[in-house]
């Protein structure tokens, strides 16, 4: 057990290095920018008839003067208490923006997971085992197929069929226009996630799908595979007894590692369908240079990703008898 | 004819797809000029001849700007394979090479990884205030941990071969064993590997333009044309995304079979299919 | 008495590409012959490589894809045919596999050896086998890695024996062991076929073999060069130039090697195989043309001109 919490402290230590990198990378490369927020966000227009104290004050707000070293330490200590700063263009903290924005995105992001988790473990083991006949050519020509789709494509063409053609569904937004958020029902709601959920789930399958065909094949060229067949288990049971177990391990690995790759296919799918959710708004404050909120949903999604990693090293130690029944010796 | 075996196959499918791409690359350039054509007097049509994809708002071709698109497209996407196949080579082989090198190697690694990937994409182009040297840079410099892991793995099990371990100790100069011994293993895997990025690319230099974080909107990139099209979706004028699109994810798949086919002829293990 | 198997000219061989884009069949075992009687044990002794394992993949129908059989092989004096294979394995016919990884590295021994069946009769067979080869109850809840390797040899005879077996087929099931588990290990497959089973033992260890084979065949660059009786080795009576060289490079009869090598399947030519290394080629075996494998004193050989034994 001591073994267990060892291992587990010392995934969670790199963790936490891991996301002040990824803070630190993030802060300089928005710093590096030449964009100037004054101009992308003012104009170059409404400047010219400022005075030199309002552009003074306005690059006060935009923090334009302060030196690198200061912003990064400043910021990096209010973020530890819990504090990390205010949406220069929301003008609300970054923590309640972001607080508004996982809620929305959350049911989205954790329907694609598990339905792309789901459907392309099946596929993955079904076109592994019958390796070279029509479902694995199928199975890797549909994947191909959907890799090579840009997801904001498949969106566009999602909206393009469901919401303007046959109309089931809404074409934009979270909620309806014009109505309360407090009296949305929540299958309203449920009817404006349907679509974008739909692309994500469709466009996760391929990689899982993919990685675990891969996966299936060497099991299923294995000598235990091959001892299996010789005393004579069909295949449906070695899928299932032999298959099934030794995919197990790498699909972990697998759904853990797709957290990172939904995220990002939620920036560009939230986009499509002006989905009010986390992806978008990353969208919005890069575009409109606002640090805080940038730096606040890189940090926020980087630490779902390592979480995401260090579940997958801990649920390991559980499956893998090597490692259960190793620390139960040590 | 003559029945081709699988190798032949892959080999005239590599050519063909190379064809293809080459064709559309040279047509597209030279089609830019069309593509930015406006004419007021053959606005919002609808695929039909002579404009086979229809044409925009503004009356400019959509196959054109479709070409020309893809033409940019395919450039920028073998800029950016290239540039980052090299970083991951040198960063590959240094990593495996250099025991410090490769702590601080995984970790960079790690720290890529752990940022979903369009979004480093952005915060790169950012960097480089966006546009053609923004997009370039940011999927450049974001493509190569994968490649770059997997030539380490490469050259850290070359190391451990028995004959270059013997190589070593009978003393021939580390110089010769990199360029007799490694790089010649190493190569396939790289030309792999590097026709491989190139779907990548193209498709997170579409997503990055899209967004807005990637060449500007006067440039016929794909990215902008699917952009523009969003606005005119619910007005009825599928085709501004459709053909596009269609066309983008067409080149990709040509570049997906390219990589397919070059690993199949470049891998050894291949022999027994 | 009829032999349980018997195996008529029989040949696998792989496709695989050479330079490019250029297609060839590579032979692995070529003309290959004998038949196996029930109680008897007969060895297949043959050096790594000459495609030995593959036999045994051959009769339970079990080839990699990119693989072709021809020949006859007769179970019963019926034709094995892939079907009749795919019933009989793993019940009638079993085998023994080298080693540790022909077990499911995830799953306990136990039901590795049940085959998923749940049943008290299979519960208490199980228990019983283990038991017959020395291994208590607690190993059935034991991983694959938890066992040494003499271990997983018994597993594996256990979950071949487990069915009552006429035929079994044992794929090189000593390496890796001190000389005491070994012969411990054959002493097993010695006892399967006095309770009358036919075993067929594949090893490249032709002392070993000697000691429980009763026939012994040998194989030189996948054909079948030689079959004699175990007793004909030490009596002298063997035929074949390299089955002598082989019997005289063992330990206890003065280690003496032959120089060269074996062919790989890729250089196997139209001829004696073993020509460019025997002691007593003549002019004649240099050239093409198959060599016959004919009936000598007991036993069968592939020489144009065998030593010992006169003609029949």
């Amino acid at each position: 057990m001591k073994h267990r919490l060892q291992f587990a402290g010392k995934k969670l230590l790199r963790m936490a290095l891991l996301l002040l990198g990824v803070s630190l990378a993030a802060f300089l490369l928005m710093s590096a920018s030449p964009l100037d927020p004054l101009q992308t966000n003012v104009g170059q227009a409404a400047l010219g008839s400022m005075s030199q104290e309002q552009i003074a004050q306005l690059e006060d707000y935009w923090g334009v003067n302060t030196p690198l070293a200061e912003r990064y330490l400043g910021w990096l200590f209010s973020a530890l208490q819990g504090d990390f700063g205010t949406s220069l263009l929301y003008r609300q903290p970054v923590l309640q923006i972001i607080g508004e924005r996982l809620a929305n995105s959350l049911g989205l992001l954790l329907f694609a997971w598990v339905l792309s988790g789901i459907l392309g473990l099946t596929l993955g083991v079904l076109a592994g085992a019958l390796r070279g006949r029509w479902p694995d050519k199928l199975v890797r020509g549909w994947c191909l197929l959907i890799s090579s789709t840009p997801t904001f494509w498949l969106a566009l063409l999602l909206l393009t069929v469901f919401a303007v053609w046959l109309g089931w569904f809404p074409s934009g937004l979270s909620v309806p226009i014009g109505v309360e958020a407090d009296s949305v029902t929540a299958l309203e709601r449920l009817r404006h996630a349907v679509l974008p959920a739909l692309t994500l789930s469709i466009t996760g399958v391929s990689n899982i799908a993919l990685h675990t065909r891969e996966k299936m094949v060497d099991v299923m060229e294995s000598d235990y595979v091959l001892f299996a067949r010789a005393r004579g288990e069909s295949l449906p049971a070695i899928v299932l007894r032999h298959g099934l177990r030794n995919v197990a391990l790498p699909a972990i690995t697998l759904q853990f590692a797709s957290v990172s790759e939904i995220i990002g296919g939620s920036v560009l799918v939230e986009q499509v369908f002006s989905y009010p959710g986390l992806g978008q708004a990353a969208v919005t404050a890069g575009l409109g240079s606002d640090m805080p909120l940038l730096l606040g949903i890189t940090v926020l999604t980087a630490a779902i990703v390592f979480g995401g990693n260090v579940a997958a090293d801990l649920l390991y130690g559980v499956v893998d008898p090597k490692i259960r029944r190793g620390a139960a010796k040590a | 004819m003559r029945r081709l075996n699988q190798r032949q196959r892959a080999l005239l499918l590599l050519l063909l797809a190379a064809a293809v791409l080459l064709a559309i690359t040279l047509a597209g350039a030279l089609l830019t000029g069309r593509a930015m054509e406006t004419d007021f007097s053959r606005l919002n049509l609808a695929p039909d001849l002579p404009y086979l994809f229809g044409t925009d708002w503004m009356g400019r071709d959509m196959f054109a700007r479709t070409l020309t698109g893809l033409s940019l497209s395919i450039r920028i996407g073998a800029l950016t394979a290239c540039v980052s196949a090299v970083i991951a080579l040198v960063l590959g082989v240094a990593a495996a090479l250099n025991r410090k090198l490769d702590a601080v190697f995984s970790w960079c690694i790690d720290l890529f990884l752990g940022i979903p990937h369009i979004l480093l994409v952005m915060l790169i182009s950012l960097a480089f205030g966006r546009g053609f040297l923004g997009v370039v840079a940011g999927v450049s410099l974001s493509h190569w941990p994968s490649l770059a892991r997997l030539l380490r793995g490469e050259v850290l099990q070359l190391r451990q071969a028995p004959y270059l371990r013997l190589a070593r100790k009978l003393g021939v100069p580390r110089r010769d064993l990199i360029r007799r011994h490694l790089l010649p293993h190493l190569l396939p895997q790289f030309l792999t590997g590097l026709i491989l990025q190139f779907p990548h690319a193209i498709l997170h230099e579409a997503s990055v333009t899209f967004l807005g974080f990637g060449l500007s909107s006067e440039q016929p990139a794909i990215g902008v044309i699917l952009s523009e099209s969003m606005r005119y979706l619910t007005t009825g004028r599928w085709w501004l995304a459709l053909f596009p699109g269609l066309a983008l994810v067409g080149v990709v798949l040509l570049f997906a079979a390219l990589g397919e086919q070059a690993r199949r002829l470049l891998d050894p293990s291949s022999i027994h299919q | 008495m009829e032999p349980i198997l018997q195996v008529e000219h029989l040949s696998i061989s792989f496709s695989q590409y050479h330079r490019g884009t250029r297609k060839r069949t590579l032979p692995v075992i070529h003309d290959l012959s004998f038949s196996i009687c029930p109680g008897q044990v007969t060895a297949v002794v043959g050096s790594s490589g000459s495609g030995k394992s593959l036999l045994a993949h051959g009769i339970l129908g079990i080839l990699p894809y990119n693989s072709a059989l021809e020949g006859t092989i007769l179970y019963q004096g019926t034709p094995l045919t892939q079907r009749r294979a795919e019933q009989l394995r793993g019940r009638e016919i079993v085998l023994v596999p080298q080693g540790v990884t022909y077990l499911d590295p995830l799953m306990e021994v136990g039901p590795q050896i049940r085959k998923g069946r749940r049943d008290p009769r299979s519960k208490a067979r199980s228990r019983a086998v283990l038991e017959r080869y020395g291994l208590g109850p607690e190993v059935e809840k034991r991983y694959p890695f938890e066992l040494s390797g003499g271990m997983a040899r018994r597993v594996l005879i256990a979950s071949a024996v487990v069915e009552q077996p006429k035929l079994i087929l044992a794929d090189e099931p000593t390496p890796g062991l001190d000389a005491r588990a070994a012969s411990r290990i054959l002493g097993h497959f010695r006892e399967l076929a006095e309770d009358g089973a036919g075993v067929l033992l594949i090893t490249h260890d032709l002392e070993l073999a000697l000691t429980i084979a009763h026939r012994v065949l040998v194989l030189y660059a996948g054909e079948t060069i030689e079959e004699a009786s175990a007793a004909d080795f030490s009596a002298g009576r063997l035929r074949h130039p390299y089955t002598r060289a082989l019997w005289a490079a063992l330990p206890q009869n003065g280690f003496t090697p032959i120089p060269g090598t074996q062919p790989y399947p890729g250089e196997i030519s139209d001829g004696c195989q073993f020509a460019p290394r025997c002691p007593r080629c003549r002019p004649e075996c240099r050239g093409p043309g198959p060599v016959p494998y004919v009936p000598r004193a007991g036993g069968w050989v592939r020489c144009r001109f065998p030593e010992g034994g006169e003609a029949l």
